[in-house]
């Protein structure tokens, strides 16, 4: 399913940067199958291909010097080019093009030296010009990849192109008290600069489609070109969908589902659909291909119609904007600053922290706890330890706190330092979670509340056989039970001992005097 | 006949135009006709001349972009002054979706 095929005029074919169609739709309940059980299920192969709209993290918009800053009172972020008054030419954005490239190389793609935009033509309110500036045959990238790791098998999924386009404004159609009669629009988004991914129909399950997603916004996160922050709409997927009988070559007939916001949702609608069609194609029915809409109430999807020729977008290059020239300098410019990507930081964390994949990953899911972690084990020299209070305690912490690890009210050098209070056998680990938990709270170092609340671990020999020796005298028929063969009872004497000491008895070393004295 | 009356109507209604008879007849002869003239230009050879998709290709390149420096915008009253129907801060336009 090369994208430049699925546009050719008069197929149906909706650009995704929108949540809905073009043109005038109208939604349909159409009779169906209803949707197939498992063992049906099985029997098809589904062929996903997905469509993802990434919001690039600059100032301005792509073709003007407006802000597209989200979260605004409505149509203050417009200007002549963004609501297409007569005469108004778009100038592109230097930095939005060099956060597309980055964005490209990031996902493996070659970049063209060459490229240019084109006009999409249609007409939908929340776009004025009658058309959307977008790239069709000459895109900014091709021929990007991605690893994706599904229950511990890797797979590589093909990116086929990268463009760039502007995107268009805010349609609301409720919550108005003459929303039955009007629509409502807001163009503060509209010309926000968007670089759109498709990738390759490489993908087989909804499970494989997540973690796609959850790859590509991690790299394109960590590379800088967007936050791809969902909850203000700055990455956005669109999901292909068809099934085959397993073994079968063809593509069957695809749908493309919109209006999926979340990737719980792009699950869920990915799910429903092969279920329907699946259902469609066992009772001797067609899969028609159209454009489908995620209803996040019921968890369905459902077709959306509009006229046919709303689907014939006309593309013509842009006349008003030259060609795009990457020069191979600007591009080797933008790879040399780079960040370390995820995949490249798992391996080093693996490598060089001995942590394992699993910890690898959860410490790479943002940059800044991959920094934090970092800090940490390298200030304290004990990466395990580091990685395990990091995604512990720490995280749990900020979890229940409703913080980010940038917010962390423990500095990475301080947790260092109560690792290393651990390592020296100062402080148990029960003790260090104490601290801890102080620490999170009041901000005061590690070694201060040590010191503050006589927390010191006691490794004092002399001073724990006193206390064991007293214990003993004070039970003598737990003492008879373990030496009659009931060793259980040790538990006991234990309790007693970290009770005696306030919970600050170096473990390890009471249940090695506890032995000496109860066995000798 | 290089294009239809059916044809011409298809293309006014993507480009949103209500064409009467008269004019849809009168357009599909003037079609005819540039598309004859198109013809008469592809009697050229041109396998050797890169196509020009336009004027300012020789300007093209990294001089012609802009630096993302935040500029004015409208405020919303001057953004919706020339809507024919506007409120709440919004453009209002027939409601486009039906459920």
């Amino acid at each position: 399913m090369p994208p430049l095929a699925n546009r050719s005029a008069g197929k149906p074919c909706y650009n995704s940067s929108f949540p809905l169609g073009r043109a005038v739709c109208k939604l349909m309940s159409i009779v169906d199958a209803g949707l197939a059980d498992a063992a049906t299920i099985a029997k098809y192969e589904p062929v996903i291909g997905l469509e993802v709209h990434v919001q690039l993290k600059t100032n301005t918009k792509i073709f003007s010097a407006s802000s597209h800053e989200f979260g605004n009172a409505p149509n203050t972020q417009t200007d002549p080019v963004v609501l297409g008054l007569p005469g108004a030419l778009p100038v592109l954005n230097r930095k939005a093009v060099a956060l597309a490239v980055r964005a490209s190389l990031a996902l493996d793609c070659r970049v063209n030296r060459y490229s240019q935009f084109a006009r999409k033509n249609y007409f939908y309110p929340d776009l004025p010009k009658g058309y959307q500036i977008s790239q069709y045959d000459k895109p900014l990238a091709e021929r990007g990849l991605l690893d994706i790791d599904v229950n511990g098998t890797r797979k590589r999924i093909g990116i086929t192109r990268l463009h760039m386009e502007e995107d268009a404004g805010k349609t609301v159609h409720d919550g108005f008290s003459d929303s039955q009669r009007y629509s409502y629009v807001d163009l503060n988004r509209a010309g926000a600069p968007l670089c759109e991914i498709v990738s390759e129909p490489d993908i087989r399950s909804s499970e494989e489609a997540v973690a796609y997603l959850n790859e590509l916004k991690l790299i394109v996160q960590f590379s800088g070109a967007s936050d791809c922050d969902m909850e203000k709409g700055q990455l956005r997927c669109d999901a292909n969908v068809s099934i085959r009988p397993r073994g079968q070559k063809e593509f069957g007939t695809r749908c493309e589902i919109k209006n999926v916001n979340s990737f719980r949702y792009v699950k869920q609608a990915i799910e429903y659909e092969i279920a329907r069609q699946a259902a469609l194609l066992e009772a001797g029915g067609t899969v028609i291909q159209e454009t489908r809409l995620f209803n996040t109430a019921t968890g369905a999807t459902a077709g959306m119609r509009g006229k046919e020729e709303a689907h014939d977008y006309r593309y013509f290059p842009e006349p008003d904007l030259p060609p795009l020239i990457v020069s191979d300098a600007w591009q080797q410019e933008i790879r040399g600053a780079m960040p370390e990507l995820p995949p490249a930081k798992r391996r080093r964390f693996v490598a060089e922290y001995g942590l394992s994949e699993y910890d690898a990953r959860v410490l790479t899911l943002t940059k800044a706890a991959a920094d934090y972690f970092e800090a940490a084990a390298q200030a304290s020299s004990r990466p395990k330890t580091a990685a395990n209070w990091v995604q512990g305690e720490l995280m749990g912490a900020l979890n229940a706190a409703g913080k980010k690890i940038e917010d962390s009210p423990i500095a990475a050098e301080e947790l260092a330092a109560l690792i290393k209070l651990i390592h020296d056998g100062s402080l148990s680990g029960k003790l260090a979670k104490e601290v801890f938990a102080k620490m999170f709270a009041g901000g005061k170092s590690a070694a201060e509340i040590v010191a503050a609340e006589g927390l010191q671990q006691i490794s004092d020999t002399g001073e724990l056989e006193a206390i064991i020796a007293d214990l003993l005298a004070k039970s003598p028929q737990q003492v008879a039970q373990y030496r009659g063969g009931k060793t259980g009872v040790i538990g006991f004497f234990v309790g007693g001992v970290m009770r005696a000491t306030r919970g600050q008895a170096n473990p390890k070393l009471v249940n090695e005097l506890l032995k000496k004295a109860l066995d000798g | 006949m290089k294009i239809t009356e059916k044809e011409v109507r298809y293309i006014a209604g993507l480009a949103n135009l209500s064409l009467s008879d008269d004019d849809i007849r009168r357009y599909a002869a003037d079609m005819e006709q540039i598309l004859e003239y198109v013809d008469k230009l592809n009697e050229l050879d041109t396998s050797t001349v890169e196509p020009m998709v336009q004027v300012l290709s020789a300007a093209g390149g990294a001089d012609t972009l802009r630096e993302d420096a935040l500029g004015a915008s409208y405020a919303a009253d001057k953004a919706l002054q020339s809507a024919p129907l506007s409120g709440a801060g919004h453009f209002k336009v027939p409601r486009v979706i039906e459920r």
